[in-house]
């Protein structure tokens, strides 16, 4: 209702101020000139949708995940036509907006059991759609030049041995174990305790905390060993080595307190609100059918992340070079 | 405690003396106490552990969640708001940042928006700050962030215009009512000392993802400086003005309307200002649902680690915020200048050269509206990629030069200072540190900051993150204590000698204003994830409010006495430490009260580089619906902190000094 009295107003008001506008100006105006806006082809207007209309995409705040949407948005704006809106937000604030229609799809989704039982079975505003193909592992990593340097790091048994190794001033007499942002699936904490490991858990707050404190590790040969995960970018500038806790089999991590093993690999998928799913959108097959390797999302990440390319021309390189795979996503199934 | 506070009132003379010998017992029986009972009933809590209140905010949000579409209270109340508001930011958006009503550039273009920033500053401040409107207008489209920095005042000129639109009635309200006044307090001091955080994702909630959100978040913040600012603008109209008024016959509405409204008004500019900073240092934390503008890139950046492109959107945000804040002080000093002089023969010639400028300013507009090279900003000469490039290698230097020094600071700082603070305050029953803090609070404020401390542990108790709130007070106390230090050293400095002030002014704006996202990644480079690096963190944003009020408080030492003093043969030192820094001892309190703030408002950024604690919980609950309930706890918590430790400091102010010393409004 406001809305209108606002829209409507606004073209009255305007032609006044310009025709008041033009009076004033004309003797400066007449001196200089230059294209005008509109006037010619080379401003391309976004409003050029063909039938799949708007396609309000989350961004999740990591580098692969914006790999994977800039892929799929540039698939659906250039071969489906679709008016792409993306929208950058946390994961809970993303599920958020399935229900109240802000947000169509999350195209890589961690797990987030939490999640899906509450927007999925609960409320019913979100459903899933198939794998991305890419495969989630979590775990506890140290630097290369540590597993080089002293390889059995590499298996948990002998981290009791180097726990002195790495104290710092915020972990007391015991070893610091790393921990980063918040909304990682962790069960780091039960862990420690229940592998009887004598190290305290000390929560970097953030990604940026844990990647600094590896690229320092690495560059400065100090001792550090911590939470990380893969598929990620940063692992293509310091290959991180991955420490091998007990085996993960299946109901290992069933009770979290319990939890003594090591994390399962993750199918990550993709998850789209209802309405989405029901709309018939050209841009719902896409990202019901979108499936590609680490190998793929790695490489587009590298090139937003390192060759500082953006997402829109890290997908155009990408795609322009994977022809078939984006063909097989556009067939319908 | 009501013994201790008994035993400090009576006798004036030694007053002080007594009152510092009772601090000292309590401390020592606090030790004394410490050293027995260590370790038992500290109520700590494990990261994912909830309590039941944590619960219950959690199916307080999920009954929201799911209610939304049906219950009546969102579809007449706050859709209603979110339209109107939506719309405001849309609007102003298509004016001067977005594509809009069917074009594909903006309304108004860069040339017309800088002419008109730099008509608008001339108008109302003067030719100088006009001249600097234009160059830091031009500087943000030549460091390639021309649509960001317009998505980023569109969202900022919203906020503002909201925040005054209710902020200036309430604040009339509660200048001319003692009981509104009284009222409305607690919920200010709410808004500004809840973390943002805290409310983002519930905000998203109420009013959908998007600008009305990012908006309202960014209002909550910002509306109560120009609420209180008002307010004490009419406060602080001469009783006087007033009585001669009502004697003439004048009724209330126009008592406010002629006397009131028109004395305050320079006060009231200065609200403004105050409102416009704090909403642009919302910025990069409304970028986390989606707002538009420069907070995006920098946040954007900082998932690669970027530090250049961050610290160049962040330079952005600090020359917008200069910009402003140099127009809204001078359209206040004109205010003042106008209402001293009245119609001076200035008048004559200011008309016509204001007309002049206007159809000046407004072919620009039109052009800017009509011809694309001034309708988009030509390129960006490279000057971006310039700024991006140097803090790079500045950075890159700094930490491979600095590396080993800071941590050698960090662990003498950890070991000496921080880690038996930290125990001392987590592993003393719960009991013995509320009692504490209680006495401390009585003895040194009064019954009544006593009993203010008794509400605030009791509710601290009662959230279920006392451990978390202890280990956070250490922290904050530690950073409050090298706060105070610097202030100190670089407000005394700066208070004696105009020159180093003009000098380190400039550097202070920036530790202001520049979000604090852009140093994390370097800061976690020189301390790695420690609550030191917190520490800095915290320090950097709160150091240049602390020794602006300090060199505020030394300069406002009568000149007279200083050169009383140095007749007299005192040396340097001896002026400042038995003149300038105890006369201005309001000024020191004053600063002490204002770097607390500051330093807790930080908490939460310091949760994200390696503190843990409460900020570690409110970004937790803000990532994870589970801990959802636990985070709005820990926001409470650090709101109960800062309440406590204002109340005991404003009160230990008022009884230290007879004397009311200059009010610093808005700080």
């Amino acid at each position: 209702m406001i809305g209108n009295f606002i829209t409507q107003s606004r073209p009255a008001r305007r032609r006044a101020a310009v025709a008041g506008l033009a009076v004033l100006g004309l003797a400066a105006v007449t001196a200089c000139g230059g294209a005008k806006v509109g006037e010619s082809g080379s401003d391309k207007a976004g409003g050029a949708s063909g039938k799949c209309g708007t396609f309000n995409l989350a961004i999740n705040p990591w580098v692969g995940y914006e790999a994977n949407a800039a892929v799929i948005a540039y698939v659906a704006e250039n071969d489906l036509k679709c008016q792409v809106t993306k929208k950058d937000l946390k994961e809970e604030v993303a599920w958020q907006g399935f229900g109240t229609g802000e947000v169509d799809a999350v195209v890589e989704n961690w797990g987030h059991d939490d999640l899906k039982k509450k927007y999925i079975t609960d409320q019913k505003t979100a459903v899933a759609a198939g794998a991305t193909g890419n495969k989630g592992v979590i775990g506890w990593f140290v630097p290369p030049w540590l597993a080089k340097e002293h390889p059995d790091i590499t298996d948990w048994k002998n981290l009791n041995k180097y726990a002195a190794n790495f104290k710092t001033s915020e972990s007391g007499d015991k070893g610091q174990f790393l921990d980063g942002d918040p909304s990682f699936v962790t069960n780091d904490a039960a862990l420690v305790k229940n592998l009887k490991l004598n190290y305290k858990v000390v929560y970097g707050g953030s990604e940026a905390a844990l990647i600094q404190a590896f690229r320092q590790a690495e560059a400065k040969k100090s001792w550090v060993i911590g939470y990380f995960y893969a598929p990620q970018w940063f692992l293509s500038e310091v290959d991180l080595v991955k420490v091998n806790l007990p085996a993960y089999k299946a109901g290992c991590d069933a009770d979290a307190e319990k939890v003594a093993c090591d994390y399962p690999e993750y199918e990550l998928d993709k998850i789209v609100s209802k309405k989405f799913a029901d709309s018939g959108s050209p841009a719902y097959d896409l990202v019901k059918n979108f499936t590609w390797t680490n190998e793929d999302q790695n490489l587009v990440a590298k090139y937003i992340a390192e060759d500082k390319m953006t997402p829109e021309a890290a997908a155009k390189k990408w795609v322009d070079a994977n022809r078939a795979k984006v063909d097989a996503w556009l067939k319908k199934s | 405690m009501a013994v201790a506070a008994d035993a400090a009132a009576p006798v004036r003379a030694t007053r002080r003396v007594s009152r510092r010998v009772v601090v000292a017992a309590i401390v020592i029986a606090w030790l004394v106490l410490f050293a027995a009972l260590r370790g038992q009933q500290t109520l700590a809590l494990a990261a994912a552990d909830l309590t039941d209140l944590h619960r219950w905010f959690n199916s307080v949000n999920d009954s929201i969640g799911a209610s939304r579409n049906s219950n009546p209270l969102f579809l007449y109340f706050f859709n209603e708001i979110r339209l109107v508001i939506d719309n405001l930011v849309t609007f102003i958006q298509s004016l001067i940042s977005q594509p809009g009503a069917g074009r594909p550039v903006p309304v108004v273009g860069w040339l017309g928006v800088v002419a008109l920033a730099g008509y608008v500053s001339w108008a109302f401040g003067n030719i100088r700050v006009a001249a600097l409107a234009v160059a830091g207008f031009v500087f943000l489209g030549l460091q390639g962030l021309w649509q960001e920095s317009m998505d980023t005042l569109a969202l900022t000129l919203s906020a503002v215009f909201v925040s005054l639109l209710i902020g200036i009635p309430l604040g009339i309200w509660a200048g001319l009512s003692d009981r509104v006044n009284r009222a409305i307090t607690p919920f200010l001091d709410f808004m500004q000392t809840m973390p943002t955080f805290v409310y983002l994702a519930p905000l998203t909630l109420f009013f959908l993802i998007g600008p009305a959100s990012a908006t309202i978040a960014t209002l909550i913040y910002a509306a109560p400086p120009a609420i209180r600012i008002t307010a004490h603008a009419i406060r602080s109209v001469p009783a006087t003005t007033v009585e001669a008024a009502e004697s003439l016959g004048s009724t209330r509405r126009q008592t406010l309307t002629k006397v009131l409204l028109p004395m305050s008004k320079r006060t009231v500019v200065m609200g403004v200002n105050q409102t416009i900073m704090a909403a642009l240092s919302m910025v990069t934390i409304a970028a986390l649902i989606d707002a538009p503008g420069l907070g995006k890139t920098v946040v954007k950046a900082l998932q690669t680690l970027d530090v250049g492109v961050a610290f160049n959107a962040g330079l952005a945000i600090v020359v917008m915020a200069i910009v402003l804040d140099r127009v809204t002080t001078a359209a206040g000093d004109r205010v003042e200048a106008a209402r001293k002089r009245g119609a001076g023969r200035f008048t004559k010639w200011r008309r016509p050269l204001l007309m002049a400028g206007g159809a000046f300013a407004a072919v620009c507009v039109w052009m800017s509206h009509t011809y694309v090279w001034a309708a988009r900003f030509p390129g960006d000469a490279g000057v971006g990629g310039a700024i991006a490039r140097t803090a790079d290698s500045v950075t890159l230097w700094t930490q491979d030069t600095f590396g080993g020094l800071t941590n050698g600071t960090r662990d003498l700082i950890t070991t000496a200072l921080l880690n038996p603070f930290e125990t001392l305050l987590t592993e003393s029953p719960w009991w013995l540190v509320g009692v504490v803090l209680v006495a401390v609070g009585a003895v040194l404020g009064g019954w009544r900051a006593g009993a203010t401390a008794a509400v605030c542990v009791a509710l601290l108790v009662a959230t279920g993150v006392w451990s978390d709130s202890m280990t956070t007070l250490a922290s904050t106390a530690v950073a409050t204590l090298i706060v105070m230090l610097l202030g100190v050293v670089a407000g005394v400095w700066m208070g004696r000698s105009p020159l180093v002030d003009r000098l380190i002014r400039p550097s202070l704006d920036a530790g202001q204003t520049m979000p604090s996202f852009v140093y994390l990644v370097p800061f976690l480079a020189l301390f790695g994830a420690t609550r030191f690096t917190a520490i800095i963190a915290a320090v950097v944003f709160a150091a240049p409010v602390t020794i602006k009020i300090i060199a505020d408080g030394v300069r406002a030492v009568p000149q007279v006495t200083v050169e009383a003093a140095t007749a007299a043969g005192s040396s340097t030192w001896q002026i400042i430490t038995k003149v300038q820094l105890p006369m201005s001892r309001s000024a020191l309190t004053l600063a002490t009260n204002q770097g607390l703030i500051y330093v807790l408002s930080m908490v939460v950024v310091g949760g994200l580089v390696g503190a843990g604690a409460l900020g570690y919980d409110v970004v937790a609950g803000f990532s994870q619906g589970q801990l959802y309930g636990k985070g709005l706890a820990a926001g409470l918590a650090i709101v109960l902190l800062g309440v406590m430790f204002d109340r005991i400091t404003q009160a230990a102010a008022r009884r230290t000094t007879s004397a009311p010393g200059p009010r610093q409004a808005g700080h």
